[in-house]
């Protein structure tokens, strides 16, 4: 393993502890996503096996629509905090005085994130679609489960977290209060799930075509902005409150 | 020897306000050197500086053999590690843990080895399963400063290291610091404590905004204060121009207490002579004493602290005088 590749574990290990020891974080990224099962599950379990075709599809729609916003809100919850935090707590000073690198910074912050995010993100769309398919009347089963959006959610769903990590780390290394980066965070996540929802809504007409090129086009600005927040990160304006002038990160 | 530190004409703007100003100086290898002034002097934005954290408006700098530019900031990180006045531990990680994140990212080798020996040398080897939440105040300044002690480097920036400790916890820092000296690290301390600075330093600078003065303690005591003999007599003599005019080696004398200048007057009388080489002068003094009868209490050297000479150059400065 080279020494990049390292660094960037250390962070990523370093980050995971800290998340399994604060209450507030599992607590966070527990609630919201059962939240997001309940509330889908429920109503697709209540449709019952008389309803219209028409019922059915919008409610499958929107019931398939929810588990998206598991992979938008818990990373904005974790990336807001991630760069302010260690500024409020004092230890990113010492971090930036280490031969780590903004890039391997970033990205073991994000990896961070994404392995928890996705995977409980993918936990609750198994669960529900496991329920739907066995829990629900023949008829909602077989509507969800051939409904388009459902290999479209596996897709994006790693799409639409790494968005909201890199929006939520490049406000955290701009923002001057906890609090005020996690509400603009939630805000700069909303673009692309807006999208979707216009998607899944029918009211734009989705296609495969639409959604490749959409997934392309997230897929890109995922893998390009460790590059992009590193530049927003300003190690002097984070350490003395001032921009930088040249030397710093 | 070799310097550890260069620095010419280091100067750091924020905003149009001059945090420090054309400072220059060196720091030899293995030395200790202290870095003093008042709270916001500028001492902290010099370590930032010199710790690649934050880019200087003008000037230059040489840390470990190495120039300091944006290309080589991370070869000085490398050989440099920097003790901010917060300790800057993870609350929620174990001692052991915050020590292992910070060699990873040095990507030392024998990890367990190094941190092993960190923690022993501050004392803190049957703690390191303690989380950093929970360690008082002193034990994290420890923890902190092995932390600093992990990549073995060349030269440690300790910025007020024993701000806002308890007189026990703060002995121990400073004689943790101390046995750094005996490994022959160069350290770099900022403080405005001037017992500390006094007791551990090779060499300090004063500086506020810009540097005042730079040498050993000594030199700047003599550099700024003349000899004296402070000269206590058991009564007021009656007429002490006839015994200390004249006198080889004293320059000028005078009368420190009431007492003294009142030939009438009750009580021990303390003078103050102003003397070329006071182990040469005393002896002189003590006759010509004897000689007209005077009842000699005590005749010794009059010292001056560091905080003299702190307090000193800090008034020259703030009424605008020059520096020294």
């Amino acid at each position: 393993m080279n020494e990049s590749a390292s660094r960037i574990g250390a962070v990523v290990r370093k980050e995971l502890t800290e998340f399994r020891r604060n209450r507030f974080i599992i607590v966070t990224t527990a609630i919201v996503p059962l939240v997001f099962l309940i509330s889908p599950t429920a109503s697709i379990l209540a449709i019952k096996a008389t309803a219209s075709s028409a019922v059915l599809t919008r409610r499958v729609d929107t019931s398939l629509f929810f588990p998206l916003l598991i992979p938008v809100v818990v990373p904005t919850i974790l990336s807001a905090f991630s760069v302010i935090g260690e500024r409020e707590q004092g230890t990113l000073e010492p971090v930036l005085t280490t031969p780590v690198s903004t890039v391997e910074l970033l990205a073991g912050k994000a990896a961070a994130i994404f392995l928890p995010a996705v995977s409980v993100a993918y936990l609750i769309f198994g669960i529900f679609v496991a329920i739907v398919r066995f829990g629900a009347t023949a008829a909602v089963g077989t509507a969800a489960w051939n409904a388009p959006q459902l290999p479209a959610e596996v897709i994006f769903i790693p799409l639409l977290a790494g968005w909201s990590i890199w929006v939520g780390l490049a406000i955290s290394a701009r923002a001057s209060d906890t609090r005020v980066a996690q509400q603009l965070s939630l805000l700069g996540s909303l673009p692309p799930l807006a999208l979707i929802a216009l998607l899944s809504f029918n009211v734009i007409t989705p296609s495969l075509g639409l959604a490749a090129v959409f997934a392309a086009v997230l897929l890109v600005i995922d893998c390009a902005a460790c590059f992009v927040v590193a530049q927003l990160f300003n190690g002097e304006r984070l350490i003395t409150g001032h921009k930088a002038t040249g030397l710093a990160r | 020897m070799s310097a550890a530190i260069e620095v010419s004409h280091l100067t750091k703007q924020f905003a149009g306000r001059t945090a420090v100003s054309d400072v220059s100086f060196s720091v030899a290898s293995g030395e200790v050197f202290g870095f003093l002034g008042p709270n916001g002097a500028g001492k902290t934005t010099t370590v930032r500086i010199l710790g690649t954290l934050i880019a200087p408006t003008a000037g230059s700098a040489l840390i470990a053999g190495i120039p300091l530019t944006r290309a080589t900031a991370g070869q000085i990180r490398q050989r440099i590690s920097i003790m901010p006045e917060a300790p800057g531990l993870y609350q929620r990680l174990t001692v052991a843990e915050n020590l292992e994140f910070f060699a990873r990212l040095y990507g030392l080798p024998q990890r367990q080895a190094r941190i092993g020996e960190a923690l022993a040398a501050v004392g803190l080897a049957d703690r390191a399963s303690d989380p950093c939440g929970s360690l008082s105040k002193g034990l994290r300044q420890r923890a902190a400063l092995a932390r600093t002690l992990l990549n073995d480097p060349a030269v440690m920036f300790l910025d007020e290291p024993t701000s806002g400790l308890d007189p026990a916890a703060a002995h121990e820092v400073l004689g943790l610091i101390g046995a750094l000296r005996d490994r022959g690290v160069t350290v770099f301390l900022t403080t405005h404590r001037l017992d500390e600075a006094q007791r551990l330093c090779d060499r300090v600078a004063i500086m506020n905004t810009s540097l005042l003065s730079i040498g050993r303690p000594d030199e700047l005591r003599h550099a700024l204060f003349s000899r004296s003999l402070a000269v206590t007599i058991a009564a007021p003599l009656a007429k002490p121009g006839e015994i200390f005019d004249g006198l080889p080696g004293v320059e000028s004398w005078q009368a420190v207490n009431p007492a003294a200048s009142d030939p009438a007057g009750a009580g021990p009388a303390d003078y103050l002579l102003t003397v070329a080489d006071p182990a040469r002068v005393a002896p002189v003094v003590t006759r010509a004493l004897v000689h007209a009868d005077a009842d000699v209490v005590s005749i010794t050297e009059s010292r001056h602290t560091l905080e003299d000479v702190y307090l000193q150059l800090i008034d020259d400065k703030n009424k605008g005088g020059q520096p020294r």
